[in-house]
């Protein structure tokens, strides 16, 4: 029971971040844009979160600045996307490479005076047990013993949910990325919605990685996404571009995280670089197995007009 | 009101050809530059450094050529791919398996196989060989399942990449270590017999093997039915069915000869850099051969001359790290802000753009 426990705990902890990304890329890629900078935007979220955290003392800064820097990027890249057309694929690596490198460059300087990141301790969100609910025997400890962050996910998830499903914006969004000839015939400004949710999904992003290096492994090291931006691209094709079903996949992978902690805790003679590779081996099964599950009816749920830019004067 | 459109253009003139790229080159940098100045460096203090380190004088311009080597293989890789559509972005994992390979034989087969005379002849064919072949099995994963399941190459392609790394630093720190290495993590070194040969610095004969794949691929692109095929799957995949190409074999044909590309430029900088299987292999060139690819227009021959201009980024920005004490990743910024400029150029070379005066409607 003590060990379901851990693993449950630490698997929601490490899946909040995967849950942040996922939901973000959901909406982008609803309104029909495929934003592959996630990576990028996360690990830049990660980098100036923990550097506004740690000079302003205050943890929220860090979060409110990580989420300003990937929103930023999401702008990026709707200018280049939407506005200036380009593919949709490439200009997201450009961001994911480019951001990369900023941010181990920023790493390097961001510390006081111009010092390196790496080694620093600063502000980070600590547990926060919920009176009464937190005292439920497993669930307690695995849902209500967490950082605020973890909790805003909870509220995040069915909220993008309703938005999706139940509401009339939802509904535009949803019609951008099937139909953006018939929803702009409709009066509906598909430029502005599809700018609107790749800035909101950048700005997710940027909040992935401020739960990384602001509580899951608070600090800053080279590579602390290690291609979860990816992951998550990956967890929005399992999730069927549904923001319920991503918390299934995002568990699924911090579950994996908390199984490769408990081995290494308890001394496992297997090599650290064949366990750290799970998760990405994983990505590539639950891939095929969805495809495979699905019944063959590839990409199933995905936006009819994802990666497809709109152009008002030509027909597709 | 007035308003700004994007008017398709029937004619691209030739000096729009020109100053689009060039202009979009002097944005990304003037964006560098900012960077630059707010960590309180002088931009043409850095970039002229960087030029300097880069090009000015022999050693200089050799270590660029060393650079560009692995960028012209995962560049034609990329190129090969990109030009079917097909997003291969794995040619990170690809070079590393490549290198795991052709170590793999440079260090086992002589023990394996004694009769096997020890000579560059025979050991540095074999090694490429297998350098070749282990990227395309890496790659042909991917491209099997995309072509029979329709499973999303750009994640799966990725994906490898970062087992492809694992298992690298796996085999170097653990199995493969050199026992008389003082604890050093690394494999020993390989015979003589599979050392690429040089011909100054450390400039050796991988870069002929990146020239000769490039005028290769041009041969297949503008002279043969293959080339013609894979054109049109990228073009139009449906028209292309109708025609009778099969879509099926020429994504795992087209996978099997990028990823082996990949795996050459592993085989190059193992048997003619490092001589070992050591840290150092995964540095990045598999994602920056993506850049290369794209800035050269998906072109063979063009890809040459693109790698070395990037090779010269990474050597410049190597050089101000010591200079100017600049974090060498100031090179990698400078690669995704180019590519990503160049890409939001690109419209003003398809479109013009006209200033609408009225009501717009």
């Amino acid at each position: 029971m003590d060990l379901v426990e851990s693993i449950l705990s630490i698997a929601v902890f490490a899946g909040t971040s995967l849950i942040f990304a996922t939901v973000g890329e959901i909406l982008t890629e609803r309104a029909g844009v495929l934003n592959l900078g996630l990576e990028g935007m996360m690990i830049m979220g990660a980098v100036t979160g923990f550097a506004a955290a740690l000079h302003s003392d205050n943890a929220y800064v860090g979060v409110a600045v990580a989420m300003a820097v990937g929103a930023s990027f999401g702008l990026i890249h709707a200018l280049a996307t939407i506005t200036l057309r380009t593919d949709q694929v490439v200009a997201g690596l450009a961001l994911t490479l480019g951001g990369t490198g900023l941010a181990s460059f920023l790493g390097q300087k961001l510390g006081p005076g111009g010092s390196p990141l790496v080694g620093m301790t600063g502000p980070r969100f600590l547990r926060v047990p919920i009176p009464g609910l937190s005292e439920i025997p497993v669930l307690g400890e695995v849902l209500f013993n967490k950082d605020q962050l973890v909790y805003a996910m909870y509220i995040l998830v069915p909220l993008a949910w309703w938005y999706l499903f139940k509401t009339r914006p939802g509904l535009h969004l949803r019609a951008v990325g099937e139909n953006p000839q018939a929803t702009d015939a409709l009066g509906v400004n598909v430029f502005k919605l599809r700018y609107l949710y790749t800035i909101v999904g950048g700005a997710l992003a940027g909040l992935a990685g401020a739960h990384l290096s602001l509580a899951y492994t608070p600090g800053w090291t080279e590579n602390l996404t290690g291609g979860r931006g990816w992951i998550a691209i990956a967890l929005v094709i399992f999730a069927t571009w549904n923001p319920g079903r991503a918390v299934l996949g995002a568990l699924l992978f911090g579950g994996v995280n908390a199984i490769q902690f408990r081995l290494q805790a308890e001394g496992t003679t297997i090599s650290a670089n064949l366990l750290n590779m799970t998760p990405y081996i994983l990505t590539v099964v639950v891939l095929v197995a969805v495809t495979l599950f699905e019944g063959f009816r590839t990409r199933v749920g995905a936006p009819a007009a994802l990666g497809l830019p709109y152009n008002r004067e030509e027909r597709t | 009101m007035t308003t700004l459109k994007f008017e398709k253009r029937l004619t691209t003139p030739t000096y729009v050809k020109w100053s689009v790229p060039v202009g979009s080159l002097m944005l990304a940098l003037a964006a560098g530059g900012v960077l630059l100045i707010a960590v309180g460096v002088n931009p043409f203090t850095a970039y002229g450094a960087m030029i300097e380190g880069a090009y000015g004088g022999r050693t200089a311009l050799t270590e660029t050529l060393v650079r560009a080597t692995p960028l012209i293989l995962t560049g034609l890789s990329v190129a090969l791919a990109f030009r079917m559509l097909f997003w291969n972005i794995g040619a990170e994992g690809q070079l590393v398996m490549g290198g795991v390979a052709a170590s793999g034989v440079a260090l086992f087969l002589p023990e394996a196989a004694p009769s096997i005379p020890q000579s560059p002849w025979v050991y540095l064919p074999l090694m490429g060989l297998a350098a070749l072949l282990a990227g395309a099995l890496w790659g042909l994963v991917p491209a099997l399942l995309k072509s029979s399941l329709g499973v999303n190459e750009i994640i799966t392609t990725l994906m490898f990449n970062y087992v492809a790394i694992l298992f690298y630093q796996y085999l170097f720190t653990d199995p493969w270590k050199d026992p008389a290495g003082f604890g050093f993590p690394g494999s020993a070194e390989f015979g003589q017999f599979a050392w690429l040969p040089r011909f100054s610095g450390r400039l050796n004969f991988g870069i002929l093997v990146g020239v000769g794949s490039a005028v290769f691929l041009w041969l297949v692109f503008s002279k043969s039915k293959w080339g013609y095929e894979i054109a049109l799957i990228g073009e139009n995949e449906r028209a292309a069915r109708y025609a009778g190409v099969s879509v099926f074999r020429n994504i795992v044909l087209v996978m099997v000869v990028s990823a082996g590309l990949a795996g050459l430029a592993g085989f190059a900088e193992v048997s003619g850099i490092s001589h070992k299987l050591q840290q150092g292999l995964a540095v990045g060139n598999g994602f920056s051969g993506i850049i290369v690819a794209w800035l050269a227009k998906l072109r063979p021959l063009r890809v040459i001359w693109v790698a070395i201009l990037l090779a010269g980024l990474f050597v410049g920005g190597d050089q101000i790290q010591i200079t100017l004490g600049l974090p060498a990743s100031i090179s990698q910024v400078l690669q995704g802000a180019i590519l990503l400029f160049v890409l939001g150029g690109d419209i003003f070379s398809r479109y013009r753009l006209r200033l609408i005066r009225g009501d717009g409607s």
